[in-house]
């Protein structure tokens, strides 16, 4: 393996992690407020269908990506009313929401442009274009660290950029404001909440809803930068991977990116390489794609620390005396 | 005379069929400790509740300080300045004192600022009161009277001048009781109003100035502290005359039944729940396992009871009980004569949505006369549990009614009845009453009794001072996995069991409530 080939397998492993860093932190917001969201996967595939669709009936990428955070949020707010306002089972909630996004997309896809459910390939103004992080040109020459931030860290597309960003976001809303005092307490113990006078339901729906922005950006970048153009179950179970990385780490902000990144990781290893050579053993690529579930099982065993899921999550709130 | 810090007029509030307030009026003057006193399910949680905005009442009008107010939610309650500590308290375990404070009552949008303010006036708060407490603590690293104390702060710090305090002693040792005695005292001579509802008399007439009485959803008396006594109380509770003393004869203790040696037990998470312990339980004889909760009692029953696994020795009629593996399971313990009441009848002793006479099976399922070959006859089955049921007066006295439909005292009566009617050797008995009203507690008692007079081995686990007081023959207190002392109940007294109960044999001596709290804290904070 070559530092060409190692700077390559960084800059997918950077292009993969971001829908699974989005979608990862759209779980934890959701999931930190209690409300358990295995409709990741289902959020990230509206979203990713209708940012395409629409990116491509338009030309706009923009256009496209704000259609597909819509979609996302309405998908959202479908997880909000049955599991918050009508007090449902948050996994059956979640797994409808996954079952109809496939077979909605598929079959609007079919009936919009009859391409065998995908959408037009995008180009131009339809694509998220790549930037170049200032100065990358110039360092490009340095030896190790030039290459590293020229081909690796620079020139991805702008959602790259928020994704990782979202981090710190995310960090900060959770523990430094007093909606993130309250987002945590209402994922912990609800009824504490609702004894000082605030609203659970309001909360819970404005952490579902931030789920369904972040998820919405997660497929838009699937379908418009990652990809170019929509096509039938693309997520490809990256909503899962998602829930396996908040649980990877221990729902909390700078763990998740680190979770995304190892995830992100193992897949671009996968994708370059069909076995993956260690000298004595050869390690066939479906066991290195499967990495994150052995993973995420291991830490659930409790073999790495105690993975600890906010106390009150999955359990709808009903006030009691 | 001024007006009442609250008054409520014509307070009714139905869920369904269930009249649970009825037309209540009540007048609470400022600057008293108002006692509300009632049994299980008589009413006084939810006119709490509906004080502090978490129902809505049907009809009636709620004054504060004489001004009529709305309190349709929480916020609203809080605004009008009262202030609740409940019975669960409602804090977030991972968060700190300080967080937990501050938590729906911030100053800003950023922590920082509400934090640093909440800091001070906590400080304040504190020294004024004498309500110490680490504001950088975790929850989960303090014991329930610290907790306790965290949610009486909360409401201050919400300039609460009203406090409602909801069966506040339920979880504590006599001497944290007596320590928030004191910490209300404090309140009211700073001229708060306190509320304290309990279903405990020797609490209403230690601490109240007036008491009021609930039944069934009425308000059926109020009278000033002073000029009653626990007898009328009681009887103004329950509608009759009650024994508020268990009436039994002297022990006639026979052979040892049950002998403990050495048994120790470690939980999941590695910690040691009972550490070597021994102790024997003769034909004929209650010994009482007093006390606070979590400190190796459950464990005790569990491992006895077969639910768990333990390492030492155990011998029952002389016989080694397996305490691992084979043989180790609640149902050959049943088989060899091992009654077993559990701690928490909802989750252990009953599955609540099945019938009552489907609950009144439970264990002996494999009873030979409860089956025909492979089926079960549950024909025979019914017929049992009818005659059980009448025998043990559970009311309604319809084996076809859900356990979840029973009251929680007639809960526990089918649990006893299905036990009890087995005649087992030894009798394991966790809460008995727990959550049960005085009316029922009495009939339990004296199925206790008659079966400890039948010469038959009982060992019951209680947090229940009172209750261990007056139904043991021998009383043995654990704390933090060990038992401290053992002491007859004709020898011994309150004071005593509770400082056995925080861990200080030393009990000639006076000790000072930080010492007690310090103790506590680090037992519980041990097995958080």
């Amino acid at each position: 393996m070559s530092f060409f080939d190692i700077i390559q397998i960084l800059d997918s492993t950077i292009r993969l992690a971001t829908p699974l860093l989005l979608a990862c932190l759209a779980g934890l917001f959701s999931e930190r407020s209690g409300i358990v969201d295995i409709g990741l996967e289902g959020k990230m595939l509206v979203a990713a269908f209708f940012s395409a669709a629409v990116a491509a009936l338009t030309g706009d990428v923009w256009l496209g990506m704000l259609a597909g955070i819509a979609a996302s949020m309405v998908f959202a707010l479908i997880h909000g009313v049955a599991s918050i306002t009508f007090r449902g089972d948050q996994l059956i909630s979640g797994v409808a929401i996954n079952f109809l996004a496939a077979g909605m997309t598929v079959l609007i896809a079919q009936d919009w442009f009859q391409q065998g459910s995908r959408t037009p390939a995008l180009t131009g103004e339809a694509r998220f274009d790549t930037l170049d992080l200032p100065f990358a040109e110039a360092l490009s020459g340095v030896p190790f660290l030039g290459p590293l931030y020229a081909d690796a860290l620079s020139g991805h597309t702008i959602l790259v950029y928020v994704g990782f960003l979202a981090v710190p976001a995310t960090w900060w809303v959770l523990f430094r404001t007093r909606f993130g005092l309250r987002l945590r307490a209402v994922g912990e113990n609800p009824g504490a909440v609702d004894t000082a006078g605030v609203s659970v339901n309001r909360l819970r729906y404005a952490a579902v809803l931030i789920a369904g922005l972040l998820c919405g950006l997660a497929g838009a970048y699937l379908a418009t930068g990652l990809a170019a153009g929509f096509t039938k179950d693309m997520t490809a179970g990256r909503g899962f991977i998602a829930l396996a990385a908040l649980i990877f780490a221990k729902w909390r902000p700078w763990y998740a990116l680190f979770a995304c990144l190892l995830f992100g990781f193992l897949q671009a290893l996968s994708n370059r390489y069909s076995t993956l050579d260690l000298g004595l053993i050869e390690i066939p690529n479906a066991f290195v794609l499967a990495l994150p579930y052995i993973l995420t099982v291991v830490i659930l065993a409790g073999f790495v620390g105690r993975a600890t899921p906010p106390r009150a999550g999955g359990e709808p709130y009903i006030k009691e005396r | 005379m001024s007006d009442p810090a609250i008054e409520l007029r014509g307070i009714s509030k139905s869920f369904g069929p269930v009249h649970a307030n009825k037309d209540i009026d009540l007048r609470v003057m400022p600057g008293t400790i108002h006692g509300i006193i009632g049994e299980n399910g008589a009413g006084k949680s939810t006119l709490m509740s509906i004080l502090y905005g978490f129902y809505k009442a049907d009809r009636g009008e709620i004054h504060v300080r004489g001004n009529k107010v709305d309190i349709p939610d929480s916020q609203a309650a809080i605004r009008a300045g009262i202030g609740m500590v409940f019975q669960h308290f409602k804090l977030v375990q991972n968060f700190t004192v300080l967080e937990n404070i501050v938590l729906g009552a911030e100053e800003g949008a950023l922590l920082k600022t509400s934090l640093g303010r909440a800091r001070k006036l906590l400080k304040q708060l504190s020294d004024e009161y004498e309500l110490h407490v680490d504001p950088d603590a975790r929850i989960e690293n303090l014991g329930v009277g610290m907790q306790q104390r965290v949610e009486i702060l909360k409401a201050l710090y919400r300039q609460a001048d009203i406090l409602i305090l909801d069966e506040p002693t339920g979880v504590l040792t006599p001497s944290e009781a007596d320590h928030l005695f004191r910490i209300l005292e404090g309140l009211k001579r700073e001229g708060k109003t306190i509320i304290l509802i309990t279903h405990k008399l020797r609490e209403i007439m230690e601490v109240t100035d007036t008491v009021s009485v609930m039944r069934r959803g009425e308000m059926t008396a109020t009278v000033k502290t002073a000029e009653t006594d626990p007898e009328e109380l009681a009887e103004l509770m329950v509608g009759r005359k009650v024994l508020l003393q268990v009436d039994k004869a002297p022990a006639k203790t026979g052979e040892t039944v049950l002998e403990v040696r050495n048994l120790q037990v470690v939980d999941e998470s590695g910690v040691e729940r009972v550490r070597k312990i021994s102790l024997e339980v003769k034909r004929g004889e209650i010994l009482g396992i007093a006390g606070v909760a979590g400190n190796g009692q459950s464990e005790l029953l569990e491992v006895l009871g077969g639910m768990r696994e333990g390492t030492g020795e155990v011998l029952l009629n002389g016989a080694p009980l397996p305490l691992a593996g084979a043989g180790s399971d609640a149902r050959t313990r049943r088989r060899v004569g091992v009654g077993h009441v559990p701690e928490d009848r909802q989750t252990e002793g009953l599955i609540m949505n099945f019938y009552a006479w489907e609950n009144v099976g439970f264990g002996y399922h494999d009873d030979p006369r409860y089956n025909r070959g492979p089926l079960m006859n549950n024909h025979a089955l019914r017929e049992d549990a009818e005659a059980k049921i009448a025998k043990f007066d559970v009311r309604p006295a319809n084996c076809w009614h859900t356990a979840r439909n029973f009251s929680g005292g007639n809960q526990q009566k089918i649990v006893i009845a299905r036990e009890l009617e087995r005649e087992p050797d030894l009798l394991l008995v966790g809460q008995p009453t727990r959550g049960v009203d005085i009316g029922a507690i009495e009939f339990i008692h004296e199925q206790i009794v008659a079966l400890r007079d039948q010469g038959k081995a009982i060992l019951l686990v209680s947090v229940e001072l009172d209750e261990i007081m007056s139904l043991s023959d021998r009383i043995a207190v654990m704390f933090d996995g060990r038992i401290m002392g053992e002491r007859l109940p004709a020898d011994t007294n309150e004071r005593e069991l509770g400082l056995l109960m925080a861990g200080i044999t030393d009990t000639e001596h006076e000790h000072s409530h930080d010492e007690i709290e310090q103790n506590l804290a680090q037992s519980s904070g041990k097995a958080g």
